[in-house]
């Protein structure tokens, strides 16, 4: 025995140096496809950068310029997508809690058929989904929720639904709400029906008396992993839309900017103007937007030592 | 003490023993119409592409416009077929690129991502700790924001036109690594330990024991692969520019953007379709394995 471990010891140093190789195909890709993206986002966020020439670099002239001249960042993409990602993402997360409650409680099958309903909006993709809400909410007569409120006598002419900067903006959020069940979703109903149901017993028993205090004192306190995972894909599905607006209103950029978020912006100076340098200062904002949401969420969510 | 003990049931009935139920109670259905109003709001839009998918012509033109269909018909299926060839690539040409591109993300993020998670469980190297919490980040990380450089680097590397560059970009996932990594934690090590013993080396102990173990996790994070590579059209559109090239996914993005007379309505309303029933279908397959991964996914 003694022997033996003598033997193996130099081997397993050995060993100890081509562990990192099994990391090595995922290191690379991620490497690549995420540390590395991030960093050229912010290395051109300070340059001018066309493409054809070599980027120039321009020092935070870029971040002064989106912040001072560029009157479409602040006052349409900036503010929509802060709206945007303050309704969505604390309404969806919150919806999908109380969704995830209310099916925990019911028995499997049930549970299972409900659940791939609430979650299969998710499943599908943003932009062939346009095609929808386009006739949904399309605005001559034949749109169905024009002939409907015509029908229902509540309005007399068709709504502009898609051309009118406000309606846009309000269907997007419905848009987002209606896909905002996602795994974090289902995260969040399998860490329910996981709480060890002891501890509510043992609640009971020391005084706890309604559903709510439940939720506040048992649930969430014992699914708080669970509740942070849910905030990040809530946080993630949320500033992960672009391009909804345009598809709506069907015109580049959509009527007064409306729904325009940072990532249209960006899309249109980095895809259509081949700006580079700027559209990566723009990203680097949206970046920051989401590490700011995430910072939040983490500090909701994480278990303090006491 | 009486008086205690029908306090007790009184308590049982309304505490969290009612989490997860076996038996179908009375007391389940406010819980069930609760859910219900929503659960219909949101699959109304998808019953909507179903029926509007195998609508006739005079029904998609029918005014007021109604929702079911009542004579379905595969009209607006052969009509997309037609489009397409005419369009000079066969539909079937974009399908099989739309499949080599999922087949090959999900093969290439399983066992990438699988080898990382192993790694990240079960092995000691030097980094190991600053790359697992720098996927934990990368887990919020959204790919839109870096589309400029990812289009940069793609060319650069010379990733254009060919089928690695509609699967590389979409290898990576961060929260695939992560679902499967907190799947290994629950593997117990006196297993490994036990086979290590008995003569196993690190990659066996990997193929033969882990990746057995970790199934439920494999199928998650295939779905989730899945559903980014069948949904994605970045990839075809920016990377390749070869018209054989492209995929289900960007043809029919493309197609819908251009079209707006009602009956490109119910050719658009069958693609959508199309593109959302393999989705539905290999969710409903997985489904369990799914919400088992999810058990722990709690992040710290």
């Amino acid at each position: 025995m003694i022997n033996d471990k003598a033997v193996t010891k130099p081997k397993k140093k050995k060993q100890f140096k081509s562990d990192f190789l099994f990391a090595l195909p995922y290191g690379v890709v991620f490497f690549v496809f995420v540390i590395l993206l991030i960093f050229i986002s912010i290395a051109l966020s300070f340059t001018y950068y066309d493409t054809i020439n070599v980027p120039r670099w321009v020092g935070f002239d870029n971040y002064v310029t989106l912040f001072t001249r560029d009157s479409e960042f602040m006052q349409y993409a900036l503010p929509n997508t802060l709206k945007y990602g303050l309704i969505v993402g604390p309404c969806g997360y919150l919806l999908s809690f109380f969704m995830a409650w209310l099916l925990a409680q019911v028995t499997k099958p049930v549970r299972t058929a409900l659940a791939v309903i609430l979650y299969s909006p998710s499943l599908t993709s943003g932009v062939m989904m346009a095609v929808v809400w386009k006739v949904l909410f399309s605005g001559d007569s034949r749109g169905y929720l024009n002939a409907l409120l015509i029908n229902w006598g509540l309005i007399s002419a068709p709504i502009q639904f898609l051309q009118t900067p406000g309606w846009i903006f309000g269907i997007m959020i419905f848009v987002g709400l209606w896909s905002s069940m996602s795994v974090g979703f289902l995260a969040m109903l399998s860490g329910i029906l996981n709480i060890n149901k002891e501890l509510y017993e043992a609640a009971y028993i020391d005084g706890m008396k309604s559903k709510w205090q439940e939720i506040f004192y048992i649930t969430i306190p014992s699914m708080k992993p669970q509740m942070l995972f849910g905030a990040v894909t809530a946080i993630t599905g949320t500033f992960n839309a672009s391009g909804m607006a345009t598809t709506l209103s069907g015109s580049t950029p959509s009527p007064q900017y409306a729904g325009w978020l940072i990532t249209d912006h960006m899309n249109d100076y980095g895809f259509g103007r081949y700006e580079m340098g700027y559209a990566s200062a723009i990203s680097v904002v949206l970046l920051l937007i989401v590490m700011l949401f995430y910072f939040v969420a983490k500090t909701l969510f994480t278990e303090k030592e006491q | 003490m009486a008086t205690n003990s029908l306090k007790k049931r009184k308590r049982s009935r309304i505490t969290g023993t009612m989490i997860n139920p076996t038996h179908f109670d009375k007391s389940q259905i406010k819980f069930i119409l609760a859910v219900l109003p929503l659960a219909i709001l949101m699959l109304l839009p998808i019953v909507y592409i179903a029926c509007h998918a195998f609508k006739p012509y005079s029904e998609l033109y029918a005014y007021p416009p109604k929702f079911f269909v009542k004579r379905p018909t595969l009209d607006n299926y052969i009509s997309l077929f037609r489009l397409t060839s005419q369009a000079g690539v066969p539909l079937s040409r974009y399908l099989f690129n739309s499949l080599i591109q999922a087949a090959g993300v999900i093969l290439i993020s399983l066992f990438f991502g699988s080898l990382a998670a192993y790694s990240f469980v079960f092995c000691q190297y030097k980094g190991k700790k600053l790359l697992l919490s720098l996927n934990q980040l990368a887990i919020m990380f959204i790919p839109v924001a870096v589309a400029v450089p990812r289009y940069l680097v793609m060319s650069k590397l010379g990733l254009i036109n060919n089928y690695a560059s509609l699967i590389v970009p979409l290898v990576a996932i961060p929260v695939g690594v992560f679902l499967m990594k907190q799947f290994m934690d629950q593997i117990p090590k006196e297993l490994v330990d036990a086979s290590k013993v008995d003569g196993a080396n690190k990659w066996q102990i990997y193929w033969n024991i882990v990746i057995p173990l970790i199934k439920p996790a494999l199928c998650t994070v295939a779905i989730l692969a899945f559903q980014s590579a069948w949904n994605n059209t970045e990839a075809a559109n920016l990377y390749v520019n070869d018209e054989s090239l492209k995929t289900l996914s960007y043809y029919f993005a493309t197609m819908s953007l251009g079209s707006s007379s009602i009956a490109a309505q119910g050719m658009s309303a069958a693609a959508t379709l199309i593109m959302f029933l393999p989705n539905l279908i290999f969710f409903l397959i997985v489904q369990d394995q799914v919400m088992n991964t999810m058990a722990y996914s709690g992040m710290k």
